[in-house]
C-alpha cells in the first residue's frame, strides 16, 4: 500500500513542479492553494467516521510577501521528499530540518519545519510516510505474523517471523511496508503499556487467544496505526484495543477507531471496526478493582470528550457519564491484585464475550 | 553735570575693576572673550553694510603667557577722526537706537583692548580705511582715569588699492592652550551661521582653521529703529529728554519712539495724565516716572516690527548645516516676528538628521545656540532652548534623542537678547522666547518626522523587492527539480512585474509626501 502510494507521491510531486514551473514561465506569480487545517475547516464525516478537512483553501502566493516564504519552504521540502522516494531513502523530521540548513532555507525552528511537511501531507493528501519521512518509532509487534521485507534495498526479499523476538519487534518503516505472507493469529490485542504488553507476552496469550500482540507505547504513532489498519484490512482480523481506565486511555483507543484531529487532513489511518475492550469506567465496580480519584484535569478532559462529535455513540457517552459519576480511573495493572495471571485468565475471555454479545 | 562726569570717570574705571562680568576673569576666558569681541566687532562692520565678511584672525605666541592677536577684516572702516574714539574710549558712539547687532556699544571689542593694555602694557594699532585715497595708522592707549583715548602715534598713508577695512592688533595675557577648545568651536560654529563669510583663523602652533564662503547671498541687513515704548526704563527716557529737540510730549513721542504716531501719542497722554503740549523738559519727576509707568501698562501701542532685525533665513542656514554636517537631511524653519518687553525677536530653528551627525547619548546631545548670529557656547544647560527640548514629547514625532543621529540649531535675533548675565552666555527663559523657539522646534521635528517615515517606506519597498530577489531564484529552482525539467524557468519576467510595483509604490509615496 505505501509502495503503491510512493508512485502516487512522486506523480503527484512533479505535477506540482510543472504547475509552478509553467506559472514562472508565464511571467505570473506562483501560488498554491492549500485546505486550510484551521479549526473552522476541521469537519466530522460521517461516512468516513473521522475528521476531514472542510472545503476552505489558503493561498501560499509569491505575490504576497508575507507567503513567498513559506512557498519557497514549501516546494523545498517537496523536493527534498522527491528525493528520498526517489533515492529509496527516509528521514525523520528532526533530519529534515537540519537538511533545510544546507539549502539556505531558513526555518526558524523546528516546529516550522515540522508544518511544513504537514502542509505537504495536506496539499498531496499523503502521510509523509508516504514520502518517506518518518516520526520517532517507539510501538512494537509480536506474533505469529510471517512478513517480507519490501524495504530498504538492502532487506528487500528477507523474511521474518514477528514471533522471533520475545521482546517485540519495533514497528518501523521497514515492518509497516512489508508484505504479509502467512498468519496464524486470528484476532490482534492492541495494548497502551509495554508492562502489559510484556506480561502478556510473558502469559503466553499470543497462544492462548491466537493473537498478534501490538504495543502503543501510549498514543499509537501514525506506523502503528497503519499497520493496525492493514492488519484489520488485508488480513481481516478483529482489533481489540486495550487501555488504561481514565480520559486520556479511552482517547488511545479512539484515535486508533477514528484518527485525530490533527490528522484530519489524512485519510487511510484509521480502524473503524476496531473494538475499545477495556478498561472501561464501568469495569472498575465491575472487577472491583482497586481505583483512584480522577484530578481535575481528567475531569477538563472528559468534559471536552463529551463534546467531541467521535464521542457521540451511547457506549462511549455512557462510559464517560460512569466516570462523572464515580470520579474514579484505575490502570491496566491494576488487575494485579487479583494475582499475575487475573487478567488474562478472568478478565480477557468475559470481555471478550461481552463484546460479542453485542 | 557732574552726573556726566562721574559716568565718563566710571566706564572705564568700573570694567577695570569687574572685567570678569564681561568674560575676562581668567586668563582662558579672557583669551575666548577677546577673539571673540575683535571677530564680531570685524563680522557687524561687513554685514551691516551688506559686505560680504573676509575676516582673518591671527594668534601669536610671544611668551610668557603673553599672545598677540591680530584681526583683519573688510568691513566699511573706521573715518579717520573717529577711530581713537571707537577703540579708546569706553561707551563711544552709543547712541539710544536700536538694531539687532553682536554688541550693542561695541563695547567687547574696547574691553579687550583694555585688558590687554592691564595685562601686556601694550598699546592698541589700528590700521584703517573706508575705501578712500588715504588709510590711517593709530597706536593708542586708554586712560583708564579719565576715559579717554591716548594717541601715541598716527600716520596717514596713500592707498592706492583703495583697500577697505580694518586691521587691529594688540597683546595681551592668556591661555590659548587651554582656550583652544572653545576657540576652535567658535569658529566653527560661526561659520555653521554666516555661509557667506570667509573666515579665517591662524592660532599659535600655526595650525590653520579655514571656513571658505559657498554662497554670495546674504540676509538682509537690519535698520536702525527707535526704542518701543515697552523697552525704555526711567533712565533711558531721561536721557531721551535730555538729547531732544521736541518741545512738545507729543512730538516728543512722536519723533523718538517705534511705531508711534500721533493719535497713539495723543491717546497715551490722555491715559498718562500728562498734557499734548507740555514741553518734555519741563516734566518733575513725579510725572517722569508716570510717564514710564504708563508706557509699561498702555495697551494702544502697536507692536514692535521686525525691520531692525536681520534672521540668516532658511535658506542660508540650512547651506551652512549642510557645509558642516553633510546631513541627510536638514528641517529649517523661521518663525514670525514677536517681542517681549518691546524689543523685537524672530527665532529661527533647525533640526538636522544623519550624515556626519554623530549618535550621542541623550545627555550630550548636539545643541547649537545662537543669538544674533553669536554661538553661545557656555552654560547649555541653563539655556531656554535646552528647557524647551526636555520640554518636547519627542516620542510624538518619533524621534528618540538617545539612538538617532539629531543636531538642534537654534538662532534667536532680537534688538535685545534676554540675556540671563553679561557674558552673552545663555537666555534666559521669557515665556514669549521659550514659546517661539518651541513651536520652531516642533515645525522641524514634524517635517523630520515626515521624512523618516518616507524614507521608511522606501526601505521598505526596497526590503520587499530583495525578499523576491531571493526566493524567486529558490522557486524557480525546486519547481524545475519537482518537474524533472533541465533548466530552471526564466524567473526574470516575474521580478520585473515586482519591480515596476516597486516603483509605483515609491512614486505614490512621493507624492503623498507632497
Amino acid at each position: 500500500m505505501l509502495r503503491k502510494s510512493n508512485r502516487e507521491v512522486l506523480s503527484k510531486l512533479s505535477e506540482l513542479g510543472n504547475e509552478i514551473y509553467a506559472e514562472i514561465e508565464r511571467g505570473e506569480f506562483p501560488r498554491i492553494r492549500i485546505p486550510s487545517r484551521t479549526t473552522s475547516n476541521i469537519v466530522f464525516d460521517e461516512e468516513l467516521g473521522q475528521f476531514v478537512l472542510g472545503d476552505q483553501r489558503s493561498l501560499r502566493s509569491a505575490a504576497n510577501i508575507k507567503q513567498i516564504r513559506s512557498l519557497t519552504q514549501l516546494l523545498w521540502v517537496a523536493s527534498f521528499a522527491k528525493r528520498l522516494v526517489l533515492e529509496g531513502k527516509s528521514s525523520t523530521l528532526r533530519d529534515l530540518y537540519y537538511h533545510s540548513l544546507n539549502y539556505g532555507i531558513k526555518f526558524r525552528e523546528q516546529t516550522e519545519s515540522d508544518d511544513t511537511v504537514t502542509d505537504l501531507e495536506t496539499l498531496l493528501g499523503e502521510p509523509r510516510e508516504g514520502f518517506n519521512i518518518f516520526p520517532k518509532e517507539r510501538s512494537a509487534i509480536f506474533g505469529d505474523l510471517e512478513i517480507e521485507y519490501t524495504t530498504p534495498e538492502t532487506h528487500k526479499g528477507r523474511r521474518v517471523n514477528l514471533g522471533s523476538n520475545p521482546d517485540g519487534v519495533m514497528v518501523g518503516l521497514s515492518v509497516a511496508q512489508a508484505d504479509f505472507l502467512s498468519c496464524k493469529a486470528d484476532k490482534v490485542f492492541v495494548i497502551e503499556k509495554n508492562a502489559v504488553f510484556r506480561r502478556f507476552i510473558e502469559e503466553r496469550v499470543y497462544d492462548k487467544f491466537n493473537a498478534i500482540l501490538i504495543d502503543t507505547a501510549g498514543q499509537a504513532p501514525r506506523l502503528a496505526r497503519l499497520l493496525i489498519r492493514r492488519l484489520n484490512q488485508e488480513l481481516g482480523l478483529p482489533v481489540y484495543l486495550l487501555t488504561d481506565a481514565d480520559p486520556w486511555g479511552m482517547h488511545i483507543a479512539m484515535v486508533i477507531i477514528r484518527g485525530s484531529a490533527n490528522a484530519a487532513h489524512l485519510r487511510d489511518l484509521t480502524t473503524v471496526r476496531a473494538k475499545w475492550v477495556g478498561l472501561w469506567a464501568t469495569d472498575i465496580k465491575r472487577f472491583n478493582l482497586p481505583s483512584f480519584p480522577l484530578t481535575k484535569l481528567d475531569e477538563e478532559r472528559i468534559r471536552l470528550l463529551e463534546e467531541d462529535m467521535r464521542y457521540r455513540d451511547f457506549e462511549w457517552q455512557s462510559e464517560l457519564q460512569e466516570f462523572k459519576k464515580t470520579r474514579r480511573r484505575a490502570e491496566l495493572e491494576a488487575f494485579s491484585a487479583h494475582g499475575l495471571t487475573a487478567i488474562v485468565d478472568k478478565y480477557l475471555p468475559k470481555k471478550l464475550k461481552m463484546i460479542e454479545e453485542n | 553735570m557732574s552726573r556726566e562726569k562721574f559716568q565718563s570717570i566710571s566706564a572705564a574705571d568700573f570694567f577695570y575693576r569687574n572685567r570678569e562680568i564681561a568674560g575676562f576673569d581668567n586668563p582662558v576666558r579672557a583669551t575666548y572673550t577677546i577673539i571673540r569681541e575683535l571677530v564680531e566687532n570685524a563680522l557687524d562692520a561687513c554685514e551691516q553694510y551688506s559686505i560680504p565678511p573676509d575676516v582673518r584672525t591671527k594668534l601669536i605666541g610671544e611668551g610668557n603667557s603673553i599672545y598677540r592677536i591680530r584681526v583683519e577684516d573688510n568691513g566699511i572702516g573706521v573715518p579717520y577722526d573717529q577711530v581713537p574714539y571707537a577703540f579708546g574710549q569706553i561707551l563711544f558712539g552709543s547712541k539710544y537706537m536700536l538694531r539687532q547687532s553682536r554688541g550693542i556699544f561695541g563695547l567687547g571689542g574696547k574691553m579687550a583692548v583694555l585688558y590687554g593694555q592691564i595685562t601686556a602694557h601694550s598699546s592698541v594699532k589700528v590700521l584703517s580705511s573706508t575705501g578712500g585715497f588715504e588709510k590711517y595708522f593709530y597706536e593708542l592707549n586708554i586712560n583708564v582715569q579719565e576715559n579717554k583715548p591716548i594717541v601715541r602715534r598716527k600716520e596717514v598713508t596713500p592707498n592706492p588699492g583703495r583697500w577697505r577695512g580694518t586691521i587691529i592688533e594688540f597683546s595681551f595675557e592668556g591661555d590659548y592652550v587651554r582656550a583652544k577648545p572653545k576657540v576652535v568651536e567658535y569658529f566653527r560654529q560661526t561659520s555653521i551661521l554666516l555661509p557667506y563669510a570667509n573666515i579665517l583663523f591662524i592660532d599659535p602652533d600655526g595650525t590653520l582653521y579655514r571656513f571658505d564662503k559657498i554662497t554670495d547671498e546674504m540676509p538682509k541687513p537690519a535698520e536702525t529703529v527707535k526704542p518701543h515704548p515697552y523697552g525704555v526704563d526711567l533712565e533711558i527716557v531721561h536721557r531721551m529728554i535730555n538729547a531732544t529737540r521736541s518741545s512738545t510730549m507729543v512730538d516728543f513721542l512722536v519723533n523718538n519712539f517705534h511705531r508711534v504716531g500721533a493719535a497713539t501719542a495723543i491717546n497715551f497722554l490722555k491715559e498718562a495724565k500728562i498734557s499734548q503740549n507740555a514741553n518734555p523738559r519741563t516734566l518733575d519727576s513725579k510725572e517722569l516716572l508716570r510717564l514710564v509707568n504708563k508706557m509699561k501698562e498702555f495697551d494702544g501701542f502697536q507692536p514692535p516690527d521686525a525691520q531692525c532685525l536681520s534672521p540668516i533665513g532658511e535658506e542660508l542656514l540650512k547651506k551652512g548645516i549642510i557645509r558642516e554636517f553633510r546631513p541627510e537631511y536638514v528641517a529649517v524653519t523661521q518663525r514670525g516676528a514677536s517681542a517681549y518687553a518691546g524689543y523685537p525677536f524672530i527665532v529661527e530653528a533647525a533640526i538636522a538628521y544623519g550624515g556626519d551627525i554623530p549618535i550621542t547619548p541623550q545627555d550630550e546631545m548636539l545643541v547649537f545656540r545662537f543669538a544674533n548670529k553669536i554661538p553661545l557656547l557656555y552654560d547649555l544647560h541653563s539655556d531656554v532652548t535646552m528647557k524647551v527640548i526636555k520640554k518636547i514629547n519627542w516620542q510624538r514625532y518619533r524621534l528618540d534623542l538617545g539612538s538617532m543621529p539629531l543636531a538642534f540649531f537654534v538662532h534667536i535675533c532680537a534688538t535685545k537678547v534676554p540675556y540671563k548675565t553679561v557674558g552673552k552666555e545663555y537666555i534666559a527663559d521669557r515665556p514669549e522666547v521659550e514659546y517661539e523657539i518651541e513651536w520652531a522646534l516642533k515645525t522641524c521635528a514634524r517635517d523630520i518626522r515626515a521624512h523618516l517615515a518616507k524614507k521608511e517606506k522606501a526601505d521598505i519597498v526596497q526590503r520587499r523587492l530583495s525578499v523576491f530577489e531571493r526566493y524567486l531564484p529558490m522557486i524557480a529552482n525546486f519547481s524545475t527539480e519537482l518537474a524533472g525539467n533541465g533548466k530552471p524557468p526564466d524567473y526574470e519576467k516575474v521580478l520585473r512585474r515586482v519591480q515596476a510595483h516597486a516603483k509605483e509604490v515609491e512614486q505614490r509615496s512621493l507624492v503623498e509626501a507632497e
